[in-house]
């Protein structure tokens, strides 16, 4: 590849380019504060990226390309009467000036088809911000060649995704956000047979070669491990340590309901127990941490999110993710959550067993690297299901003795986080989600690994 | 971009523009109270080209003519930039040149409009009445146009225009420290093509109320219990039984390992096919886009390739995998018409389209009275299968438990698991065409980066033996 690679594939200039965009994404909010009649205010949020996406197979490149997508949000309210209009922007000002208002119009003409909503919240305080953070990176098509080199004589397979991601709020107030972050993410795994693989990833905001190889090498080094002969194991209780990518997998299903306010308060939250005084485990700390994540410190109606909203304090339910509309709903106060309610900074407090003694305290038992498609199978009583996924070894006498095959689990949150907790890593990893459905998400979780007494497999 | 606009030129092996125009509105009513109303439009272009062997995409949204012309030489660079290491050399690829057109089936029913939609929407969720056990509901619809252009530099002309209904209900009802969810037939399981007309034949009307006698009637239910039995899974469980457990596995670009990283690889291997075991001799497979109204109907793939229906499995014996004209080339197999993007921005994939179960001889009544001990599961609420696609638990939301051929209580919570390669031997009996019903979903994931796509599946009743079985905790 040469060293020029495809045009536009330098998401490097992005100081330049997120500042372009923001200026973009302004001057339309002027339009749309010129577009306003007497009565009507709006708010109007902005997602966007350049992407380049390079799909890899079996040491080769099997798709790679560019993706340049920006959307609009445009929220009209007239007293407690608002409907949304979402659309695509072409990156020409005037047309998008054109459609924007063109969206005003037809949202006017909306309004009249809707009746007033009493759960309507908007932010009375006008809180702006500009957050700009990474970049420059390499030319994709450069990285690709190296990764490509670093993994030759392997069976690699993953995604490179890179590029400036984009998210503002604009407001008939006066209030302006912007968040632009150009960051890498390369998610990959390396196959030895059928299912026998490792899986790795190396995400960040300023590429480094020596990271890469790090990366690669530690996952060969894993996967001489996983070509041993493997077990399969029968169904039953064994001992586990769940590494902090594993612990990710659960805190992922978590997010689906568990903290949010709605679902608590309709009895749709799988931890509706810990609102009962039941517990989890003392050392089980969890919060939804703005500061320290990646994801915008504003949401989609403009109210700002704070540093940290705590939700599990020592096992105890300490708080939930309020969205504007449950906060009207509930009597609660809104806490800066999106309408899904769901953490997009999710952190859950370290431990005290070290990296280095974590094969012996496991001793005998399941040493697990990563879980795959997580269930509810009793929502009600917050027990799930999933299959061990990649690295997964047998420890006997704090010594990995072989692979084992996949196995299912199905088990509970608060056996596994509770009773049957038997310590939380020192070390924490940072996951930076690598999901990319319809738009690059801008989320992360900073979790420790898990040792657990037992946990249940059932296939 | 009309197809007679002119076209450009273009220094390279091939190329295709595929346009996507789709408009969405958003109709939902929760609790008695209107959600706000939400709409949105979706234009652009995924630009595609075959250079020096290589290939490439670009997807923009700036569908003028400048627009257009950067996104094909982006594009190329791409391809000529990875020519080298490309995994599959271009040159050998099919060059679409199908013309043609297809359009959902004509609404039989005058449109409703945004007002009717909402008084439709409210009258259901008022008729919940007072019962203070009912916590939360929602009854809810989606209406989807969507228009796919396709222009390739070898003369191919395609547009294909799309209406989708997708209404939703729920109702969640809470006592003595249980919760139950009830829906119809799932999270947007009666999702179809076509005009309002759909809602009656799933009876839309009346809804609200009969699932909610349903969750309290769950409520008050034992637990599944837990064993060896027969299951009879209707419709709304067989969909995703079928969309795990067979059209997964039988995706080539899983076989081909192009999903390893993120959504798996396949139990099923390319020497299977032709000789396979899959299920037993009642089970017939069809890939079938000529469904009226079913979700992914359509004449072409988002390749340009014409789409026909075809057997994946006929008498249980594996036929031919689920792979477009890109895959077919890299695998050397036939496939289907089914390389499928989620939008202009995502780069087409092997995805299922319309994959259906083919109706059997036997009645509902046959089919209960067949089973001794047994257990009756009725629309899906948990799935979880492993990157094999082989090890799987399911769980639904409601059950009845079959005894000496009747059936007998409500259970709630039942579930079951299995492994693919065996719980399709244990297929009994397939229902008739009356237990037969055309559903879907609209929320298929898959692929890197990411897509989320419409699928259909239609399926009768079935019968399996054997079936480990069990319930809730609570």
């Amino acid at each position: 590849m040469s060293a020029a690679g495809p045009q536009g594939t330098q998401p490097g200039a992005s100081a330049a380019r997120t500042g372009e965009q923001e200026a973009h994404f302004h001057a339309i909010a002027a339009a749309l504060d010129r577009a306003l009649d007497a009565g009507e205010r709006y708010a109007a949020t902005l997602e966007g990226e350049d992407t380049d996406f390079v799909r890899m197979n079996r040491g080769k490149v099997r798709q790679p390309g560019h993706v340049s997508q920006r959307y609009l949000a445009i929220r009209l309210v007239a007293g407690q009467r608002h409907a949304v209009h979402r659309q695509s922007l072409t990156g020409d000002l005037a047309a998008d000036i054109a459609a924007a208002t063109t969206a005003i119009a037809d949202l006017r003409g909306a309004l009249r088809d809707v009746d007033e909503d009493p759960l309507l919240l908007l932010p009375d305080d006008v809180r702006s911000s500009s957050v700009v953070r990474g970049g420059p990176l390499p030319a994709s098509a450069d990285v690709v060649a190296r990764i490509l080199d670093a993994a030759r004589g392997s069976d690699l397979v993953g995604l490179y995704a890179a590029g400036p991601v984009f998210r503002g709020f604009a407001d008939s107030r006066g209030q302006r956000n912007w968040h632009a972050v150009t960051t890498f993410n390369f998610d990959f795994s390396l196959y030895h047979r059928a299912d026998k693989a490792v899986k790795s990833s190396y995400a960040g905001l300023a590429w480094d070669d020596a990271r890469l190889a790090a990366k690669m090498a530690g996952a060969r080094e894993r996967l001489a491990l996983v070509a041993q002969p493997s077990q399969a194991l029968a169904p039953g209780r064994y001992r586990a340590y769940l590494a902090p990518s594993a612990v990710d997998e659960i805190a992922g299903l978590l997010g689906w309901d568990a903290f949010s306010a709605r679902a608590l308060a309709t009895q749709q939250s799988p931890l509706v127990k810990l609102g009962n005084g039941e517990r989890l485990d003392p050392r089980v700390t969890i919060r939804e941490d703005t500061a320290h994540g990646v994801a915008p410190a504003f949401q989609g109606d403009g109210f700002a999110r704070p540093a940290a909203v705590p939700l599990i304090e020592q096992g105890a339910l300490a708080g939930s993710l309020v969205s504007p509309r449950t906060s009207r709903e509930f009597g609660l106060a809104a806490n800066g959550a999106n309408a899904s309610e769901v953490p997009e900074s999710f952190a859950m407090d370290a431990g005290e067993l070290d990296d280095a003694d974590v094969l012996a305290a496991l001793d005998d038992g399941l040493l697990i690297g990563n879980l795959h498609y997580l269930n509810y199978s009793d929502r009600n009583a917050a027990r799930m299901t999933g299959m061990t996924r990649f690295a997964t070894f047998r420890v006997e006498g704090g010594r990995i003795t072989a692979p084992v095959d996949v196995l299912r689990f199905d088990d509970s949150v608060f056996r596994l986080f509770g009773a049957n907790l038997e310590a939380l890593s020192r070390e924490r990893e940072l996951v930076l989600s690598s999901q990319s459905y319809g738009r690059r998400e801008l989320a992360s979780a900073h979790v420790p690994g898990a040792l657990v007494r037992e946990m249940a497999f059932t296939l | 971009m009309p197809l007679d606009s002119p076209l450009p030129r273009v220094d390279a092996d091939f190329w295709s523009l595929r346009f996507v125009d789709e408009s969405t509105a958003c109709y939902a009513v929760r609790k008695d109270l209107a959600l706000p109303y939400s709409a949105s439009t979706d234009r652009g272009v995924m630009a595609t080209v075959y250079a020096d062997g290589g290939y490439g995409y670009a997807a923009t949204a700036d569908t003028s003519p400048a627009g257009i012309d950067a996104a094909l030489a982006r594009a190329r660079d791409w391809a000529r930039a990875t020519a080298q290491r490309a995994i599959t050399d271009s040159r050998t690829l099919p060059r679409p040149a199908a013309r043609g057109d297809y359009a959902s089936p004509q609404p039989t029913l005058p449109r409703l409009s945004r007002r009717e939609w909402f008084d439709l929407l409210m009258a259901e969720s008022r008729s919940i009445g007072a019962d203070p056990r009912f916590v939360d509901w929602e009854a809810s619809i989606d209406v989807v146009e969507s228009t796919h252009r396709l222009v390739t530099s070898e003369g191919g002309r395609i547009e294909q225009r799309f209406r989708f209904l997708l209404p939703s209900v729920s109702v969640t009802a809470h006592a003595n420290g249980d919760t139950i969810v009830r829906t119809l037939n799932g999270y947007r399981g009666i999702c179809q093509q076509g005009g309002e007309e759909i809602l009656a034949r799933f009876g839309f009307a009346g809804a609200v109320r009969r699932i909610a006698d349903e969750a309290l009637e769950l409520l008050a239910a034992p637990n599944c219990p837990s064993g060896t039995m027969d299951v009879l899974l209707a419709p709304d469980q067989m969909v995703l039984q079928i969309h795990e457990s067979i059209g997964h596995p039988l995706e080539l670009d899983r076989i081909l390992g192009d999903e390893r990283n993120f959504a798996g690889t396949s139990f099923v291997t390319p020497d299977m096919f032709g000789t396979y075991r899959y299920g037993s001799e009642l089970l017939d497979i069809t890939f079938d886009p000529t469904e009226p109204s079913e979700l992914a109907s359509y004449a072409f793939d988002d390749d340009g390739a014409p789409a026909e229906r075809v057997h994946l499995i006929r008498k249980g014996i594996l036929e031919r995998p689920l792979g477009g004209a890109v895959s077919q080339a890299r695998a050397a197999m036939p496939g289907v018409a089914n390389a499928r993007a989620s939008g202009w921005n995502r780069p087409p994939i092997d995805r299922m389209a319309n994959l259906n179960l083919e109706p059997g001889a036997s009645s509902f009544d046959d089919m209960v009275a067949s089973i001794e001990h047994g257990v009756y599961m009725q629309t899906n609420c948990s799935w979880s299968i492993d990157d094999s696609r082989n090890k799987f638990q399911f769980g639904c939301e409601r059950g009845r438990m079959i005894r000496n051929g009747r059936l007998a209580e409500v259970v709630k919570r039942p579930n079951y698991r299995g492994i693919s390669a065996n719980f399709w031997r244990s297929l009994a009996a397939v229902g008739d065409a009356s237990t037969r019903e055309v559903l879907g979903t609209p929320y298929c994931g898959k692929g890197e980066p990411s897509q989320v796509i419409r699928v259909g599946h239609a399926s009768p009743a079935c019968v399996f033996r054997g079936v480990d079985v069990f319930g809730g905790e609570a």
